[in-house]
């Protein structure tokens, strides 16, 4: 086998394990601290796309792109605080009903996105930084790919940041190690459930960014990487940050290395069956999150 | 155990009324009781919507001139559009709720070889008749469809033929992985393989993916002459897009696309796929006076700079061909129509003369093209005479033939 194929696939790895990280670090956040299954988080990675096409309307080229970031961020943080307070904090002691209301919510997104863009999908036109590839011992490294594997390190460092030298992230890891003990010393659960919520949902619409300088912006764009998010946060180990990255490194190496000897479709069968393989001999995932909480 | 409560009970009740309501097809206002229901059935949403929409457009446009001229046998068209949203189930789903519950007399549908696959047995339960415009692989014989759109040797042969002309000796095929691809790229094998040439590589990503990381570092290893693309939906426009990103462009590395049109080009942006090929029976800027007529007013009625493709001019041709063909037969009645359609003398369509052949394929002509900087098609190669439709490709499947 060429070697210059598998440093390609190498690479592209990575790359597909930084977009599975971005996808998945806003799940794992709620899934992890709130145990809420969010179907409607594929939605918030189309919000960032369609944010970020708009920002690039209005201020074209380079600065557009590094504008629509927070712009996404805001717009698709924006959206998950108000899902998390209309909808999921009303069922928080109901995980299966908020499975289906929040699908519900995924599909209503949806179908806004397809009255308010057309259901064709739009295109995001990336300065010419981004479109340009250059060659490194044999393997092409398009910019584009680069720039998303270096927000992802971005985000995680800002994420690792918030969580371990902030107050809110001192709160959030005290509501994540045990959820009752945390509200009777006087935490606001609540609180800390929104804005992690809305930190989660933020990310995504990063990720959705990422996604726009890859292919077209259409309604449905979430729904495929809704799997792949879940599948890296279940492998991960719920409530870690280092399993999910763990998980988004294995999974996208996997997927990218399988593309070598079979077709992407079977390459997504192989790495279904690899996490349910994974899950049977570790169930607790990549990073067991140790804590005294008695699971209800 | 929680009892619900009367009124979010009664909040449900009303929710699935209303759910029950909608999803009926719009139909444009006709005189009811003196009209002809027939079906539009295409993606309107989903992967395949950026293709199909405006083949719709065409077929909408179509009814509306002939029923301006009075309509057919006297009655006005009733046309009951849905949605196939590109998946092959809601498109058998939706022909069932056309034939059955609208009790339309044809129908006009469908884009993906997956979506005719499913509704071929709609088909053929409810003997009713439908109208495919887009160029597919053939191996398929079938009374209860009108196949339009052009067969493997009426666009892909002649693609290759055109290809292996111009010196190109080593091919990469990159498709949606769905039977159309799957089939065709057996037969370009075949074909290939015969004229001494190689195959490099065969790639396929689920319909509607859009990560073509590994597709295009497997491109890049093989180094072919020439890539053969039977990609369909949005996953076009993510390929040429990471192509581009990683030094590959249509310039660099010449690429023949067999679903991609004017207006496919229009909505990726024409930038990203300029010198590329694509091999159709119909290109925007073939010359004539029913193509000026017919994209004068389709841009009329959708848009000045719309752009037209080859499917949607076989969609207009085949609403035309369904009323000519229900005109001679004097009925409606889906096996009087097509025995008429097959017997009809060649007829002036935007792309020049057509007719029907006995096996309900189209006998028509090839051209191939390439895109230039405005979105036009260059024509560069041409059959020179029509091509009789052959469903069963000779090398591929040997021994078969389609009479009807």
């Amino acid at each position: 086998m060429d070697s210059a194929l598998f440093l390609n696939q190498l690479f592209n790895g990575f790359s597909l394990a930084s977009l599975y990280l971005l996808a998945s670090l806003g799940l794992a956040l709620s899934f992890g601290i709130m145990r809420v299954i969010n179907m409607a988080h594929g939605e918030m990675l189309m919000l960032g796309g369609y944010l970020a096409w708009l920002t690039l309307m209005v201020v074209p080229g380079g600065a557009g792109i590094l504008l629509a970031l927070p712009v996404a961020f805001l717009g698709a943080a924006a959206m998950g605080g108000l899902v998390q307070s209309t909808v999921i904090r009303r069922l928080s002691s109901r995980p299966l009903d908020t499975l289906l209301a929040t699908w519900g919510v995924s599909l209503i997104l949806q179908q806004a996105a397809r009255d308010l863009f057309g259901a064709i999908g739009v295109e995001v036109r990336a300065p010419e930084w981004l479109n340009s590839s250059f060659e490194l011992a044999g393997v092409t490294i398009p910019s584009a790919r680069l720039f998303i594997i270096g927000m992802a390190f971005l985000v995680l460092a800002g994420l690792a940041l918030v969580l371990l030298k902030t107050r809110i992230g001192l709160l959030t890891r005290a509501v994540n190690q045990d959820r009752m003990m945390a509200s009777a010393t006087g935490i606001d659960v609540k609180r800390v459930d929104f804005l992690v919520f809305c930190l989660g949902s933020g990310i995504a619409g990063l990720a959705g960014v990422m996604l726009a300088l890859l292919g077209p912006v259409t309604p449905n764009v979430g729904q495929s990487y809704i799997i792949p998010a879940f599948l890296v946060v279940v492998m991960g180990g719920l409530g870690s940050i280092v399993g999910t990255t763990a998980a988004a490194l294995i999974l996208g190496v996997f997927s990218a290395l399988a593309q070598i000897y079979v077709d992407v479709s079977v390459a997504q069968m192989l790495m279904l069956v690899f996490v349910i393989l994974f899950i049977q001999i570790r169930p607790q995932g990549v990073v067991a999150v140790k804590s005294r909480q008695l699971d209800a | 155990m929680v009892r619900p409560r009367l009124g979010t009970l009664a909040v449900s009740v009303f929710a699935l009324a209303l759910a029950s309501c909608s999803g009926s097809g719009t139909g444009s206002d006709a005189a009811k009781g003196d009209g002809v229901a027939v079906g539009v059935l295409h993606s309107l949403t989903g992967t395949m919507a950026i293709s199909e929409i405006t083949v719709k457009n065409a077929e909408m446009l179509a009814i509306e001139e002939i029923n301006a001229g009075g309509g057919v046998l006297g009655k006005t068209i009733r046309a009951v559009i849905e949605d196939g949203a590109s998946d092959p189930s809601t498109f058998a789903q939706k022909a069932s709720k056309l034939i059955e519950s609208d009790g339309v007399v044809t129908v006009f549908g469908g884009w993906t070889s997956a979506s005719r696959k499913a509704m071929l047995p709609v088909f053929e339960r409810t003997n009713n008749l439908l109208w495919y415009p887009v160029q597919f692989e053939g191996n398929e014989c079938s009374p209860n469809i009108m196949y339009s759109g052009a067969q493997p040797n009426q666009q892909a042969l002649p693609a290759l033929e055109w290809a292996i002309g111009q010196g190109f000796n080593s091919y990469f095929l990159v498709g949606s992985d769905y039977v159309y691809p799957r089939t065709a790229n057996l037969i370009l094998k075949k074909h290939i393989e015969k004229a001494g040439k190689t195959v490099l590589g065969e790639s396929y990503v689920p319909l509607g993916g859009t990560d073509f990381s590994g597709v295009i570092a497997r491109i890049q290893q093989s180094k072919p002459a020439i890539i053969i693309n039977t990609l369909n939906g949005d996953s076009n426009v993510a390929f040429f897009k990471q192509m581009q990103a990683a030094g590959l462009s249509p310039k660099t590395l010449p690429i023949i696309s067999f679903s991609i049109g004017e207006q496919e080009a229009q909505a990726m942006g024409t930038a990203l796929v300029e010198g590329s090929y694509a091999a159709w029976n119909y290109f925007q800027s073939l010359p004539g006076d029913a193509n000026t007529k017919f994209v004068t007013a389709y841009r009329n009625k959708f848009g000045g700079d719309a752009a037209i493709t080859d499917p949607m001019v076989h969609a207009y041709l085949d609403v035309y061909a369904w009323k000519a063909a229900a005109e001679k037969a004097g009925g409606f009645d889906p096996n009087a129509v097509r025995k008429a359609a097959t017997s009809l003398s060649a007829f002036d369509t935007p792309m020049g003369k057509v007719s029907f052949a006995p096996n309900q394929s189209l006998v028509q002509r090839a051209y191939i093209g390439k895109l230039k900087p405005d979105g036009q098609f260059e024509i560069i190669a041409d059959s020179g005479a029509d091509i009789q439709p052959e469903p069963y490709d000779a090398l591929a499947f040997p021994g078969k033939s389609c009479k009807l």
